[in-house]
This record gives structure tokens, sequence and C-alpha cells, in this order.
């Protein structure tokens, strides 16, 4: 048990620490986060850079044209990054996280000649068509049809929560090829210019488009593009999820240290860190992220030696989730009315209140406990597969 | 970097957990409820033969070992429910303060409380001497104990640790204390009982729900209990990897450089910042998993002969011990 970096992890950071250094007062402030376009323009080029200093896909394997990191470069990779404040992955999430891994894993070489190297050198742009209006947390539900005809599917339902979906080039979409429960799945690779595809944006409670609603009708995907069996999606999607390596919310966690520093920051220009109460709080809040930082560096030793992050994810998603809502709301209470403001304030010693990105957080807090598995499917998997406590409910 | 439990803390981990098993059961140790000596002395002497107050004393008359392998074996103590001065004999042992302490020979006490009112102290009767640390200045070890004008409390909150209370601790002489090392191996080496309380309580619970049958099915099977157990995981996960880190911190002087850097902070203040938290988040989940065990267990749970009483009682005993929860969180606030 220890902390210590090798000196190959040591020599990978302080080069990756350089080229943040040089590279990023050339990148500039990102765009308006309701402008998608260029949003997508400002993410790719982004990518762009990461590839031609060889960090593009710094966690996938060298066959499929990444880097091949081993887990703890990988926790250094995004650590760096989030300190540096580079930019976040953003449209390049899907392909980098989930399609293109999938497609490593289980795609054809023609597949993977043809979507690997877009997606690395910032070119191509993916959208994931899992989850539905009545398939959330049972995804396995899902209803999308997919109907042979010659060499197409004919494609025909909906599909919710699809991020960046106006800018996406492809469609990671999961459809109904069989009967119904998990074992009638395909997984499909759908071009989002093919006729028959409706893009709905979806508001958030910010009042953002972060989010798109997919209406299919009657949709052409060549047979071609199905990755993996016919019906045999459901593990190829599961196959990709092992790819987690225990770093998956690195840069959120990091992220929410440097705000609680400074919403004490704020406490304190407000006169408010008197209160003993409120100084409690933040006093928590350090010792639970500096826990979870310990915990990710548990997760990605264990991934590191095992392949798999063992059963810290659940673990770590569970408590990340609650306490950083905690500190939203710690947030919005020190901030009193300002909170009620959306638009940036001045302090009242001047300088900018930094009302609106906590609020902002605030927001983005409120989805943790939801987005990539709620904490009520989170706490039923830590409870059967870790606990050993019985199925049926 | 490699964090995981190593092969042989594991071992070392099962180690003293069969030595428990055979030597110090449950049933032996509370044999000795509300008893002056909560520990018998050959009891004590058994576990200085097992090196459990010498891990970090050099070979030959130690084992050379770290503190992360001493938390690792201070959570099986705490999970085994062994009572005794425990923190105070290994800080004695560990300091050369005391001859004896490393073997298991002698009782040393430790105490921290620093806020006004009676004096409680733990063991008090039974010790050898009492180490006095306040956290900042050095340390004072007084020898013998104060046993003179001590009154013995009737009804002390754990019935496995025994309580004296005094108008006021005399002056002792000052040990030598590395910038309050004490202290910090002291609340760390607390902090890894409290995980070893949040993991028996989980267990209990977990084990209980799977047998105690209601509605025709394991109360398992519902996801109220299965929610409020995955809880009690997660509190016991968190703390122990703060446990961890703050012990690899403490071992190894170059990663608390590093770390402190990257946190903006000095190395002295990243040891404090590691073992506080660690304290903080430990004290909670011992409390609260003892808490979450009782619940589950509904009635039985109330009842003197389930042990979770004994796990509740003395996390709130270790908790009041070196940074209470509310002076840690107070004093951890400033890094943000």
């Amino acid at each position: 048990m220890d902390l210590r970096y090798t000196a190959a992890e040591q020599n990978f950071r302080s080069d990756l620490r350089s080229w943040l250094t040089a590279t990023l007062p050339g990148v500039g402030a990102p765009p308006p986060h309701d402008d998608w376009p260029a949003r997508r323009a400002y993410d790719l080029h982004w990518q762009r850079l990461l590839f031609d200093a060889g960090y593009a896909g710094v966690d996938w394997p060298s066959e499929g044209g990444g880097r091949g990191a081993s887990p703890v470069e990988q926790l250094i990779f995004k650590e760096e990054c989030e300190r540096a404040g580079a930019p976040y992955v953003g449209v390049n999430f899907v392909g980098l996280l989930h399609a293109g891994p999938t497609i490593i894993a289980e795609g054809t070489p023609a597949q993977k000649e043809r979507y690997l190297p877009a997606i690395l050198r910032g070119e191509e742009v993916w959208c994931q068509g899992f989850s539905e209006p009545d398939a959330g947390s049972d995804l396995a539900s899902l209803r999308t049809r997919a109907v042979r005809d010659g060499e197409d599917y004919v494609v025909t339902g909906s599909k919710i929560w699809t991020s960046h979906a106006e800018v996406a080039d492809y469609c990671e979409l999961l459809v109904r090829t069989g009967d119904a429960g998990n074992r009638g799945i395909s997984w499909l690779i759908m071009p989002m210019d093919t006729p028959g595809i409706e893009i709905r944006p979806l508001r958030t409670i910010e009042g953002t488009t972060e989010f798109a609603e997919l209406f299919l009708n009657e949709v052409r995907v060549p047979v071609a593009n199905r990755v993996g069996e016919e019906n045999d999606g459901w593990r190829v999607t599961m196959v990709t999820l092992s790819f987690e390596r225990g770093t998956a919310f690195v840069g959120e966690l990091l992220e929410c240290i440097r705000l609680l520093g400074e919403v004490r920051g704020i406490a304190d220009r407000l006169g408010l860190l008197g209160d003993e109460g409120l100084v409690r709080r933040i006093g928590h809040l350090v010792a639970v992220f500096d826990a979870l930082w310990a915990l990710t560096k548990r997760n990605v030793s264990e991934a590191a030696q095992t392949g798999i992050p063992g059963i810290g994810g659940s673990v770590f998603k569970l408590s990340f989730s609650e306490h950083a809502q905690a500190l939203g709301d710690l947030a919005v209470e020190v901030l009193d009315r300002a909170a009620l403001c959306a638009d940036p304030l001045d302090a009242p010693d001047g300088g900018a209140l930094g009302n609106a990105e906590q609020l902002h957080n605030w927001f983005k807090s409120i989805s943790l406990t939801i987005a990539a598995g709620t904490s009520q499917v989170q706490r039923n998997i830590v409870a059967e597969r870790i606990l050993g406590l019985p199925r049926a409910r | 970097m490699d964090f995981r439990i190593g092969d042989d803390q594991r071992e070392l981990a099962q180690g003293i957990r069969a030595m428990l098993a055979g030597r110090l059961p449950l049933e032996h140790l509370r044999a000795r409820e509300g008893h002056e000596q909560a520990i018998a002395a050959d009891d004590w002497a058994a576990l200085g033969e097992t090196g459990v107050f010498a891990l970090t004393l050099p070979e030959p008359s130690g084992t050379g070992l770290g503190l992360a392998d001493t938390a690792v074996v201070f959570e099986e103590l705490g999970r085994g429910l062994v009572p005794g001065p425990l923190v105070g004999t290994f800080l004695a042992a560990s300091a050369g303060i005391v001859d004896g302490a490393a073997e298991g020979l002698v009782q040393i006490g430790v105490h921290t409380a620093s806020r006004p009112g009676p004096v409680l102290v733990e063991h008090l009767g039974v010790l050898d001497a009492l180490l006095v640390l306040d956290g900042d200045g050095p340390g004072q070890l007084l020898r013998p104990a104060p046993v003179g004008g001590a009154h013995r409390v009737e009804h002390p909150l754990d019935p496995l640790t025994p309580l004296w209370r005094l108008d006021a601790l005399p002056f002792g002489g000052s040990v030598a204390d590395d910038r309050g090392g004490l202290w910090h191996r002291g609340a760390l080496l607390t902090a890894a009982l409290q995980v070893g309380h949040a993991a028996a309580a989980l267990e209990l619970a977990v084990d209980y729900a799977k047998e105690r049958q209601q509605f025709g099915k394991p109360i398992g099977s519902f996801q109220a209990i299965k929610h409020m157990c995955a809880d009690m995981l997660v509190r016991s996960e968190v703390a122990r990897a703060a446990v961890h880190a703050a012990a690899c911190l403490s071992d190894d002087p170059d990663v608390v450089v590093a770390e402190a850097e990257a946190a903006g902070c000095t190395p002295g203040q990243m040891l404090e910042r590691s073992v506080v938290g660690a304290k903080l988040l430990a004290d909670e989940a011992a409390v609260a998993n003892a808490r979450a065990s009782i619940q589950v267990h509904g009635g039985m749970g109330f009842t003197w002969e389930v042990p979770l009483h004994l796990h509740l009682k003395r996390a709130r005993v270790l908790s009041t011990n070196f940074h209470s929860p509310a002076d840690a969180s107070a004093a951890l606030a400033a890094y943000a």
C-alpha cells in the first residue's frame, strides 16, 4: 500500500504539465453553453491538439490507435488537465469514452479503420441512443424496433437524453431486433444525416439544451453498421463498461475541491466565517473530498492490477454525488439572495462574486444522483453484488 | 503507485483476526463487562506477545512495519471489540517512553480532552502511566498514573471502558515528541479502530439481513434494508481509504511533499489535514454504522445481548479522543 508515483509516472506527469503550460494559452475561452456549432468546433480543435501531441485516446489500447496508458497514467492525465483548466472532453465524450472503446473491443477490422482514427483526430462526433422514454434504469426493456429489409435495418422508435445530438455525425444506437429482454438487442452505428431522424432539444432544469430527444421514423441503417452479432448488443454494451478504470469522475471531483475553496472565499468576503455551523460544513466537505481522492487512487490501483476498479466505482459514485450536492446546497446558502441570479454579480468588496458558476454547479450536482445509474439502482447493485443480499425485491 | 491493501497486509489482518478469535473471542471479553480492569493482564500480555504494540519498532524488538500496516492491525482490534488502552500503550511503546509497553506488560493510557469541565480518564485505575497530549505543546507523562483523588464512575457509557473522574490533572514530565507526532499517530490509530467498528457493524447487519425472515423472505431482500446496508459500506470504505491515505503519507515523507504541492499547503499541514479528515470520517462511519446496524436488527438491536451497543458505545468513546468531530470539521475548514 503506497501513494508513491514511479519515475515513469512522474515523467509522464511533468511532460504533460509542460505541454499543457505551453498549449493552453492558445486555446482560448470556451464558447457559450447553447452555441452547439461553436462548442463542436472548440472541442474538436482541442481533441486535434491532443492528437498531435500524442495524448489522444490516452486510455485507449494501442491496437485501437490510443496511447495505451496505464490506469495510473490515466489518473495523472485527468488530474493535470483539470488542475491546468484544460477544456473538458465535451462533444468527444461518447466517441472517446463509449463508442470508440466498443468498436475497439467488438468492431470488425473495417469498422475500426473507418471510425476510430476520426474520433482520435477530432474529426467526427458521436452521440448515444440508448435510453428511451419508457426505458431508463430498466434499459433492457427498450422498444426501438429494427426490422431487417435486405441489406438494411429499418429503425423506428424514440431515444432520450442524447447529448449533443444536433452536432453529432454518428449515433451509437441500441435497437430491438429480437425478443423482449436483453437477448433481443443489437448495437448499430447510425449516421446522423440519414433521412427519418428528427432531433428535438430537451431543455434541462437549468434552461440549457444539454440533451435532445431523437425520433426515428423508418431510418435505414446498413446491416454492415451493426457491431457484434444480431441480438448480442447487450453484451457488446456491457463489454465497454469494463473499460472504466476508476477515473470516471476525477475531473468532477477536483472541480468540487476547487469550488469548495471558492465557497469558503465567498463566505469570507461576505463576513460569514464566524458562523461555526457553516465552517464545520466546509471542513466536513474537505474531509470527504480528500477521502474520495484517496478512494479514487485505490480504485485506479485496483484497476491497474486486475483490469477492473473492483467494488469502488459504485461506492465512489454514491458518496461523491451526495456530497457534490451538499457542496451545491452550501454554496447557494452562502450566496443567499445572490443565488437567485444566474447573471454574474460583483462582490461587495469589488470583483466577481462567482455566483453564476456556483449556481451552475448547483444545478449540475442535481443530475449526479440520476445520471449514469440512479443512486437507488447503485445501492441495489452494491447490496446485491458486493454484500450478497438476496435479489428478490 | 499501488494503493491497494497488499497481500502482506491482508495476511497480517487475517493473523490478528485468527489470534483474536482463538485467544480473545467476544464472549471472553464480555465476561469482564463492568469490571474495573477491562482486560486481564495475561490477555494484555498476549496482545503484546502477538506484537500489536511493537509493530513500528525496529527488529528484533519489533517488526519494523509502517503505520499503514499498523492501521490494518488496529482496524482488526476495533472489529474484535478489544478493550483496554490500545492507542496509549502503542504510543508509549513506539516512542520508547515506557519500558514494558511493547511487550504488553504495562497499560499506558492517553488523555487528549482539553475542554473545561470534569476530567474523565479511561482505564485510569489500572494504568501504569498516563500520557497527556494537547496537540500543540510537547506531551506529558504522568507516572504513576494520578489515581489519588480519582473516583471511579459507577455507570460508564461503555461497559468495557471503565472510567475515572478527577477534578484536574496534575502536571507531569515532558516527553520527547517529534513535532506532534504522538498526537498524529494516536489520532490515526484511533481512526483505524473506528473503521473496524464501522466494518463490524456492517458485517453484523448483512449477516442478520440474510438470515432474518419476515413476510416469508429474508429482510435483506427488501430495498429499504439493502439501501441502509449499501450506505454503511460506502461510509466504511470511504473512511478506510482516508485512514490508509493518511497512514501512507505518514510513512513516506516524499509523498507528503508531492501531495502538499498539489494541494497548495505545507507538508506539515498536509499530514494534519489527512489525519484530521480521516479521524472525522472514521468517527462518523463508526457511530452511523452502529446506529444503522441496530436499526436493521430491529428490537434485538436494542438489547444488551446483541453486541451492537458495544460497538456504538466504543465508537462514542473513541470519537471524543483526539479530535472530536466538531473540532475536526472546524479545523479542516482552513484547508478548503
